[in-house]
């Protein structure tokens, strides 16, 4: 149900996430359909169509209690199962560092995405760093590693696809990884406002197959990089 | 209890108009005007969300009545409707307004303990609303950071253009938080020192209790918000850097002080709402409350656990991802005693025996609409799912569906329910029951297809939906919230109509036309400057209705209990 309005989920912790979402759709679900149910029924059975007294009942026997008590324990349960599936999903997208070739930093500033990817030299921070805007390009079934910058206020880094959802803030470098599983061109936006701009402060991640990727890295990232360093 | 015997001077009949209904130190007035002041925020709030959904609807049009607007403006827009509605309507009109009217009429008090402090509590409102509404006349526009103000956007001028529209939304948010200090600690003083002998706190009625417990979360929880809100102004004006980066500050400072209060405020403008249900349904069901005092400890483990959530609206902001799973406990550990509340509240209909007018209809119905706000608020709770939601329209669908009810559903079932009490005439219960069925239906209309599009990815504060093309489709959803929308504001109009009618050619009311226990219904309607005659003495718990035995079906907190035959045959 929830499914067929969610965008389709392309990386390897999206489905971890996705179980949570519809483990607490299906939960609430149930209770809201029960609370909603009796709520109803008890309104409607109790409408005083003639003059007749209500039944005098206080709820404050443990007798009585127990009925929204137990109910309210079984809640708490379920709680708790919702909190624990809930931790293993975060803890794999948000504390594991699973390690990587590929490391990207990313600039979010006022209203644009900035990629940068090592040069050559295979380092981030140095000068043949080549800088890629509002594309993100990353190979296929690899695991990438992101560096989460900002030049001036707060941005987040919301990519529906993947379901990666990361604020970016100024002053820290904030860690993220993803690996994609299908190949294909997702859209990046960012989720906090961030001023007039923030509206149109669009990017794309392109899921290529690791021929293509490589094939872009040589075209592009390493022809500019050859190209800029010639120049000088 | 503490209510010393004095002679009622009855002092308002030697009183001038100006010092009656003006400059006036009678809660009851005080109460009218905060009613007063809301209803007038409101229609600013109302006209800020009318173009905020004409602009997401259509947003190639220019806005009817009111103008093309461009995506700073609509920043500015979305601003002043959260700011308006939270700080300048939900809490004047719950607390301000309901809470001043019936604390001291439900506890037996001839007025609030401290009453020019009340008085003073509305005119710092009034003044604080007054600098909101011209900050949207400054130079380069309101604040348009959000109504969370999220730093360095709100903290460097240059990132918003903003600067004096900036400085006087913290100015009048100050205000605000002022205002309520003042009056909070009336409505805890009132409550716990004014009561009437005979009652004892397990007596009070429960929207006594949801108010001070709203009250006392609020006092503890706004302070950090107001120092947070001087050192934001600091930063703007004098160069200081607290929450600014590239100074060495920190802007996830400002997200932990303003969420410490901001959380705790939404139970602040909840609890009241429920209150007002609570006091509406036994009425209306002639049965008393089911489980009373598991309802009251309800009320403050809601408030206790209130404290410890905060953070639940930061899981991707940033802060240390270890803290995700404890404030994910906490977070959704309150649907325990929130679903305590509305078990009894569900299980009080049970075999009872209803009356369906307008303030019943409300109150069930804000009941039946805030359990979605309640659920969906688990999908948010979760460190998981909420990576998914947070930010997003799900977040906006979540909480209209919480404030909301308690706001609009409660408020109004208060309104249709004290109207009589307030203004001495009845309301057209006709026209209040068409006003409850297209209220009820336009505001899921509005909302159910957000939440749609929140699943859908869509993130909120987007000046132009079609910037993606990921979430074109969903524009269809847009257009049907806002004519919902459109809708929902316009039967307000047949409402405007019946409330100003009722107070001047409605049915003139008895001193109870519910047939109600507490004390506010032993009062001639309306009651008279410092409330009782004679010093009320209180008997009994609130909600005895039905009881078996008697031949009426309600027993007044008041009424002396009648002498047992069993002892008098002795």
């Amino acid at each position: 149900m929830l499914a067929g309005w969610m965008p389709q989920s392309v990386s390897t912790f999206g489905g971890k996430i996705d179980h949570v979402v519809y483990l607490v759709f299906y939960i609430v679900g149930f209770f809201f359909l029960l609370t909603e149910g009796l709520l109803i029924y008890f309104a409607l059975s109790s409408r005083r169509k003639r003059p007749r007294r209500a039944h005098y009942n206080r709820g404050d026997t443990p007798r009585e209690a127990a009925w929204i008590l137990v109910p309210a324990l079984v809640i708490l349960g379920l709680d708790l199962g919702i909190d624990s599936a809930g931790h293993r999903a975060w803890e794999l997208e948000k504390s594991a560092r699973p390690a990587s070739a590929i490391e990207i930093k990313v600039v979010a500033k006022q209203f644009n995405w900035e990629f940068t990817y090592a040069g050559p030299d295979g380092k981030l921070g140095t000068a043949d760093d080549v800088v890629v805007e509002n594309e993100l390009h990353v190979p296929l079934g690899k695991v990438v590693r992101l560096s989460l910058n900002s030049e001036d206020v707060i941005h987040s880094l919301w990519i529906p696809n993947f379901r990666l959802k990361q604020d970016v803030v100024p002053g820290r470098a904030i860690p993220a990884w993803f690996e994609a599983t299908k190949a294909g061109t997702y859209e990046i936006a960012c989720s906090e406002l961030c001023g007039f701009g923030h509206y149109s402060m669009r990017g794309t991640v392109v899921v290529q197959t690791e021929q293509d990727y490589s094939k872009w890295m040589n075209d592009n990232v390493l022809h500019a990089a050859n190209s800029s360093s010639a120049g000088q | 209890m503490n209510v010393a015997i004095k002679p009622h001077p009855h002092a308002s009949h030697e009183l001038g108009f100006i010092r009656r209904y003006i400059f006036s130190t009678d809660h009851k007035v005080i109460a009218k005007q905060y009613l007063g002041l809301s209803a007038v925020m409101a229609i600013i709030g109302g006209f800020s969300a009318y173009i905020i959904r004409w602009q997401l609807a259509w947003p190639e049009t220019s806005v009817p009545g009111w103008g093309p607007i461009g995506p700073d403006q609509y920043n500015a827009i979305v601003t002043m409707h959260g700011t308006v509605m939270v700080f300048f309507v939900a809490m004047p009109f719950l607390l301000g307004g309901f809470g001043n009217y019936l604390i001291p009429l439900m506890v037996g008090a001839d007025d609030m303990a401290f009453p020019r402090l009340n008085a003073m509590s509305f005119w710092t409102q009034l003044l604080a609303s007054s600098v909101l509404i011209a900050s949207m006349f400054a130079p380069e526009g309101p604040a348009a950071s959000g109504w969370t103000a999220y730093t360095p956007l709100s903290d460097n001028p240059v990132y918003t253009g903003v600067y004096l529209g900036q400085d006087l939304w913290i100015l009048a948010s100050a205000l605000e938080f002022g205002a309520f200090l003042m009056g909070g600690v009336n409505f805890i003083t009132t409550a716990l020192n004014l009561r009437a002998p005979g009652m004892t706190l397990m007596r009070l009625p429960l929207f006594v209790w949801m108010e001070i417990t709203a009250a006392v979360v609020f006092l503890l929880s706004v302070g950090p918000l107001i120092a947070a809100a001087i050192m934001l102004l600091l930063d703007r004006r004098l160069g200081t850097s607290f929450f600014r980066p590239d100074k060495g500050g920190d802007p996830l400072l400002w997200e932990h002080l303003f969420w410490f209060f901001g959380h705790p405020e939404v139970y602040v403008v909840a609890l009241p709402g429920f209150g007002i249900m609570l006091e509406v349904m036994p009425v209306f069901a002639r049965k008393p409350i089911f489980g009373y005092k598991m309802i009251v400890y309800s009320t403050i483990a809601v408030g206790l656990l209130s404290f410890v959530v905060w953070a639940h609206h930061m899981f991707v902001s940033g802060m240390d991802p270890r803290l995700a799973t404890p404030f994910s406990i906490t977070t959704i550990m309150i649907s325990v005693p929130f679903a305590i509340i509305v078990f009894a509240m569900i299980a009080t209909l049970w075999r009872s025996s209803i009356r369906f007018t307008a303030p019943m209809l409300f109150a069930i119905g804000g009941l039946a609409s805030f359990l979605i706000g309640g659920v969906t608020g688990i999908f948010l709770g979760s460190q998981a799912s909420d990576i998914y939601m947070h930010g997003t329209y799900f977040v906006v669908a979540h909480f209209h569906y919480t404030m909301f009810p308690v706001t609009f559903f409660g408020g109004m079932a208060g309104l249709y329910f004290w109207f009589p009490k307030m203004f001495g005439r009845t309301m057209n219960e006709t026209w209040g029951k068409i006003h409850f069925w297209f209220s009820f239906f336009l505001f899921n209309g509005v909302f159910i297809p957000l939440f749609l599009v929140g699943i859908g990815g869509q993130p909120r504060r987007i000046y132009e939906l079609s910037s993606y093309d990921m979430f074109k489709p969903l524009q269809s959803l847009h257009v049907i919230a806002t004519v919902c929308a459109i809708g929902l504001f316009l039967v307000q109009i047949p409402f405007v109509v019946n409330l100003f009618y009722s107070m001047v050619h409605g049915k003139v009311a008895e001193k109870n036309p519910w047939h109600s226990n507490t004390l506010e219904w032993t009062l001639d309607s309306p009651p008279h400057h410092l409330n009782f005659p004679t010093p009320p003495r209180v008997y009994r718990d609130p909600y005895e209705y039905s009881v078996p035995d008697l031949t009426e079906d309600w027993l007044p907190q008041d009424q002396p209990p009648a002498i047992p035959a069993t002892s008098a045959a002795r």
